[in-house]
């Protein structure tokens, strides 16, 4: 696999937050084209963009809103380039219908949300983590999407780097749910010599042209793309279409197209699916957790594992698909799951499907502005240990 | 016997023939003095790109046979300056209708040709959105029926060439489909223009505006648009306003040079960062 350029990537120490790890992340990626739109508290995120990128070979440039920039990504994606936005709630909101585009045109692009309180304008400045489901089905229509979640500046680094690896791989929009709490932390971030950031390349197709079609998928379901400029004159549409790329209106054409689209994310759930597991050897308590909040569990693991409690954390860092395998092979000696997350229940909607009743899932929420206090998570679980 | 090819074959997905418009329908016309203008400014279609937006217009993308993209309803201008943007080397056109690109687009279009990004916007003009049966457009003339004002349309449309004109475009012109010829001459000047160029285009719909609206035919149509063209190249754009009785100003209405957005960005980037500066280059 190809590496990070080094005149690009700043190797050794920073002291950096979140949103800013994230842009060293992308850069460190390859990504060279970024379209956005300010918002609370994803801003910094481009803005660091728009300083960096001139100086190592690319340019950012602030579209009119948040609709515009999730598709110039795409206009610049099938262009050749790796490409990113960030934004937040609201900008969210306006760019599901071209993560939708992304999914159904199959074009690879990193969306960077940095949550914060929602519905609505919400609390604009707070923390949250209520945008799980958005994330995974917020377009209309059936499709999958990559989502990760980082718990420290340091993973928001190497986080972007696999969401832009994913993104080429599975030719997915690939989001990085971040959160305020997340973004805007300040904490010592690693960057490793470029030699060591692997880069997934650009699947491009090896046919000549009379041969080519857009979208005949290969074993793993995933097609090849064309380069722009080159005489495939291929052709892209947001309509259902047919291994040639033509819009075919029909109920078998769907038939195998959307299917195709979501089992090449689910098919292949085990080679995408990360997680971050702490003392689950024993564990008779399973705390599942990600972000901001898996960081506060961590505490309540710890502080109750010093109270004599068997309890562990499967913090799933790949969001979507959900670590659904990793999740039942935890489950092994567990009496009861616990699920805390700044929300008012999206993720435990997924652990409680995989449990199936077997023991109790307990929910721990919050609606957001605040992380969840860790002695309540403490709490819970001595309850549940007891 | 030799057997004569239409030139513009060579530029259509014939396998997806026949194609889904009416008879009558201008989109056609535009799709033929398109190609004939790439064929006239010596073009290489391999470094042309094509980004519809949704309607009727927007399946142009589908059927001619370039790099071609078809978007979402009225984001094919920031497709398009994505794509511009990321590749400097192509041409990028985008071919959609009113709806697209003056109502759901507006913001996107005037944007665009603020910042003169380089692409050649031409627009098929029928007054109304025909692919989902003749509701009202930002373009429908004032007391024109539609299905969403039944009783008469009662907002005043967009002056087109007068917004891309206040906005910023470079290249400004309206010619009907009966104006193949000066149509064709227009969009080959804006192929080889950089910046931001528009084409607003006059074209019929017999099915959905001209019937509801008892206008004739696509021929009544034609007749319409040979009698009550007036031509006035330079004309002031405040004045190309268009009525449902006519008369229509065509010509070439803006014709003038700015740096494009590429151009401003690589100048301003060069004079802050000095030696600093790593300038853009595609993979291509």
């Amino acid at each position: 696999m190809p590496h990070a350029d080094p005149k690009a990537v700043l190797t050794g120490r920073h002291f950096l937050d979140g949103d800013h790890a994230c842009s060293e992340g992308a850069i460190a990626a390859g990504c060279r084209v970024a379209f956005g739109y300010p918002i609370t508290p994803s801003t910094e995120v481009v803005e660091r963009l728009s300083q960096r990128l001139p100086q190592v070979g690319g340019f950012f440039i602030q579209m009119e809103d948040e609709i515009a920039s999730s598709i110039a990504i795409q206009g610049a994606a099938w262009g050749g380039a790796r490409v990113l936005t960030a934004s937040s709630g609201p900008g969210m909101s306006l760019m599901m219908e071209h993560i939708g585009l992304a999914a159904m045109t199959e074009t690879p692009c990193v969306f960077v949300n940095v949550q914060r309180a929602g519905p609505s304008t919400g609390l604009p400045t707070m923390t949250a983590q209520a945008d799980i489901m958005q994330a995974r089905w917020g377009s209309h229509g059936d499709y999958e999407v990559i989502a990760l979640s980082p718990w420290s500046p340091q993973e928001c680094f190497e986080l972007t780097i696999k969401a832009f690896n994913l993104a080429e791989r599975y030719r997915v929009p690939t989001l990085l749910m971040m959160d305020e709490t997340v973004g805007h932390m300040v904490e010592k971030v690693e960057i490793p010599p470029a030699e060591s950031i692997e880069i997934e390349p650009r699947r491009y197709t090896r046919l000549p042209p009379s041969e080519y079609l857009p979208y005949q998928p290969g074993p793993d379901l995933v097609p090849d793309m064309a380069p722009v400029g080159k005489g495939y004159r291929f052709h892209v549409t947001g309509l259902t279409h047919d291994e040639r790329g033509y819009p075919v209106m029909t109920a078998e054409a769907q038939g195998k197209l959307i299917p195709r689209l979501v089992r090449k994310i689910l098919d292949n759930a085990n080679k995408i699916c990360i997680t971050d597991e702490h003392s689950l050897e024993d564990a008779e308590v399973v705390l599942v957790s990600f972000g901001i909040t898996a960081r506060i569990a961590l505490y309540a693991v710890e502080a109750a594992r010093r109270a004599g409690i068997r309890v562990g954390l499967l913090r799933p860092v790949t969001i979507w698909p959900f670590p659904e395998k990793r999740l039942r092979e935890v489950l092994g000696r567990a009496r009861a799951v616990v699920v805390p997350e700044l929300n008012l229940g999206q993720l435990a909607l997924e652990v409680e499907r995989i449990v199936a009743g077997k023991v109790p899932v307990i929910r721990l929420n919050h609606a957001g502005g605040a992380v969840i206090d860790p002695e309540e998570i403490l709490r819970t679980v001595k309850e549940c240990g007891r | 016997m030799n057997e004569e090819r239409n030139p513009v074959e060579a530029f259509l997905r014939m396998d997806r023939m026949p194609h889904i418009w009416c008879p009558g329908c201008g989109i056609g016309v535009v799709v033929n003095c398109f190609v004939r203008a790439v064929l006239e400014a010596k073009i290489d279609p391999d470094k042309l790109a094509v980004v519809s937006g949704i309607g009727c217009t927007g399946r142009i993308a589908g059927y001619i046979k370039l790099d071609s993209f078809h978007t979402t309803h009225g984001r094919a201008i920031p497709f398009a300056t994505g794509l511009k943007m990321a590749r400097p080397d192509l041409t990028v056109v985008v071919l959609s209708g009113d709806g697209d690109l003056v109502a759901i687009g507006g913001n996107h279009f005037i944007h665009a040709a603020r910042r003169n990004v380089d692409i050649k916007v031409f627009c098929v003009n029928n007054f109304t959105y025909a692919m989902t049966g003749g509701q009202v457009a930002p373009t429908s003339p004032v007391h024109s029926l539609a299905t969403t004002a039944p009783y008469g349309v009662f907002e005043e449309p967009f002056n087109l060439p007068y917004l891309a004109d206040s906005t910023g475009a470079v290249y400004v012109a309206r010619w009907t489909t009966y104006h193949v010829r000066q149509l064709s001459r227009a969009m080959n000047e804006a192929l080889q223009k950089p910046g931001f160029s528009f084409i607003d285009i006059i074209a019929p719909c017999p099915t959905i505006f001209l019937r509801r609206n008892r206008l004739g035919d696509g021929l009544d149509t034609m007749r319409f648009y040979k009698e009550n063209s007036r031509l006035e190249n330079g004309a002031d754009t405040r004045n190309v306003g268009l009525g449902l009785k006519g008369p229509i100003v065509v010509g070439k209405f803006v014709d003038r040079q700015r740096p494009t957005l590429g151009e401003c960005m690589d100048q301003e980037y060069r004079a802050a960062l000095g030696d600093k500066y790593v300038p853009y280059t595609t993979g291509a």
